[in-house]
């Protein structure tokens, strides 16, 4: 059996790296129930584990990780961390350490992997645009300014995703466009770009079949989206005037689209300068109710069977996380975690949730059918969870 | 008469509040929250490090040429259209001024 000695081979060496970088690695492991969590503040990542809820090690010396995200190679096992400062990390998360890090621009602010798993694309603010590098060397291979209007201006990229067939979808904030850039061909990206979308798009979310793209609009009240199946139809806007009739309340952190909230026939997505959250019909687009909620929302996420919602606010009622239940759209649970609760996370099936605070210092873990707080774990100012799970889902 | 008394010691107490407001420095304790705020919260849109992101750099080298006054009002009031919010009734205007002073000296 050739193939099984060439696999006992290659394993060997793994076990014996494996357990040099991770304290409590005795034997082989998966990395299926594991995560990193971002400590903004130190620039390093805590990485953890999820079955028996611990952590696993630090990995230090990444820089400003304010705002920072990460995705996960196909295999689940590096990391890679998009930091404020330009900074592109790759992070062996077996072994619990560094494997690379470029400085790829001045300002950076997320990330997305390709469907192929080999092209990494970063947005950046300033110099605004894409940069697009190879997985395996972080090695520049295309760099897509975000150019408009006639002056040669450059607009801050937000937004950025994966599309299936090589494509990335990304917003410039200070255009008012949505571009679709093809890599199929790294070195001759082809792009299609849709201008006049609204007026400044803070963040964009595609569903998880990867058909909808949308972009949430600061700007204006309403959402651009383009439907990734009938593209040469343009950019529709839709929930035009949410809200109206309403003060708009000032906004004090921008919310994030990601992933993407939905429950049967309805999505769920943060209202700004309201403090609610918006109920859309997935079929027509339109806005089926609002639910008040505690303050501004910054993520609205739901579980991953769809029956609840969790949400987080916007300073200063950033204490403060709130659970719909999506069969009654009623808020049944009000929890209060800690001061500056910046991100949550599902586990992969939705049984437990973790959710950070920053300024307590800690990542708390819920069950999220009695709300029972199952451990807490101190971490220095934590921010953004992410699990290995997100490595196999469109958009994440 | 006691409607009117009532609201009489309501003033009076709006006065005090808002005279020991206006004359107190601020205190150690304000100074560490405010530079937690600058840092973190101000920082979800300006960079941890002020360096920029959504908003504009707010590092000693980018505003040091802005007059005082811009940037406090900027920061009382907002900037309509743009996401800058308002931070008149979560900060005072001794604590805004404290702020924009801490920005010149470059000192974050
Ligand atoms: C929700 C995002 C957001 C938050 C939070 C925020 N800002 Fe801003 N800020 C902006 C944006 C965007 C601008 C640029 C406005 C414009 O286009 O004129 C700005 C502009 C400014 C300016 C003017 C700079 C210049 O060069 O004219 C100052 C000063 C400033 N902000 C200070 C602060 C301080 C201090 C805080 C925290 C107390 C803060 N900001 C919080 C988004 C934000």
């Amino acid at each position: 059996m050739p193939n099984r000695n060439r696999l006992l081979r290659c394993v060997k060496p793994l076990i014996m790296i494996s357990c040099l970088g991770l304290t409590a690695c005795a034997t082989l492991r998966g990395t299926g129930d594991m995560g990193v969590v971002i400590e903004r503040a130190t620039g390093s990542v805590q990485i953890v584990e999820t079955s028996s809820r611990s952590r696993l090690g630090q990995v230090t010396g990444l820089g400003d990780l304010s705002h920072a995200s990460i995705v996960y190679s196909r295999d689940e096992r590096y990391a890679y961390v998009f930091g404020r400062d330009g900074g592109l990390s790759q992070i062996d998360i077996l072994q619990g350490k560094l494997v690379k890090r470029v400085i790829q621009s001045g300002n950076s602010i997320g990330g997305a992997i390709s469907q192929d798993g080999r092209l990494l694309a970063v947005s950046n603010y300033t110099p605004g645009g894409i940069k697009v590098f190879d997985t395996q060397s972080l090695e520049l291979l295309v760099d897509i300014p975000a150019t408009y209007g006639n002056e040669g201006k450059r607009s801050k990229v937000v937004g950025l995703v994966d599309a299936p067939g090589q494509k990335f979808v990304f917003s410039l904030y200070d255009a008012g466009e949505i571009w679709v850039a093809d890599l199929t061909e790294p070195a001759k990206p082809q792009i299609q770009k849709f201008i006049k979308v609204g007026n400044q798009p803070y963040d964009g979310l595609i569903t998880e079949d990867g058909r909808f793209y949308i972009a949430g609009l600061f700007g204006e009240d309403g959402l651009a989206m383009l439907d990734m199946w009938n593209l040469d139809k343009g950019v529709k806007r839709i929930l035009n005037g949410y809200g109206r009739g309403e003060q708009k309340l000032p906004v004090y952190k921008m919310p994030h689209l990601e992933g993407w909230a939905m429950a049967g026939d309805y999505a769920f997505l943060p209202s700004v300068g309201h403090h609610e959250v918006l109920v859309v019909d997935r079929h027509t687009w339109q806005q089926k109710k609002s639910i008040k909620v505690h303050g501004q929302p910054v993520f609205v996420m739901a579980r991953p069977d769809g029956r609840q919602v969790w949400i987080n606010f916007a300073y200063p009622l950033n204490d403060t996380v709130q659970v719909v239940d999506t069969k009654t759209m009623q808020i049944i649970k009000t929890l209060k975690p800690g001061k500056a609760v910046l991100h949550m996370e599902f586990t992969p099936r939705g049984e437990e949730v973790w959710v950070s605070s920053r300024d307590d210092d800690r990542v708390l873990v819920y069950d999220t059918r009695t709300f029972e707080q199952r451990s807490s774990l101190e971490m220095k100012n934590p921010s953004g969870i992410f699990f290995t799970s997100r490595a196999h889902r469109i958009g994440l | 008469m006691k409607p009117s008394s009532g609201a009489g010691v309501v003033l009076i107490f709006l006065l005090l509040a808002f005279n020991v407001q206006v004359l107190a420095e601020v205190s150690p304790d304000r100074q560490a929250a405010l530079r937690h705020l600058l840092k973190q919260d101000c920082g979800s849109c300006h960079g941890m490090t002020l360096k920029g992101g959504l908003g504009p750099a707010l590092t000693k080298n980018e505003i040091m040429h802005k007059p005082k006054q811009l940037l406090l009002t900027t920061i009382l009031d907002g900037r309509r259209g743009t996401p800058m919010p308002p931070f008149r009734g979560l900060l005072t205007e001794e604590e805004v001024n404290w702020l924009v002073e801490l920005l010149y000296q470059g000192d974050i």
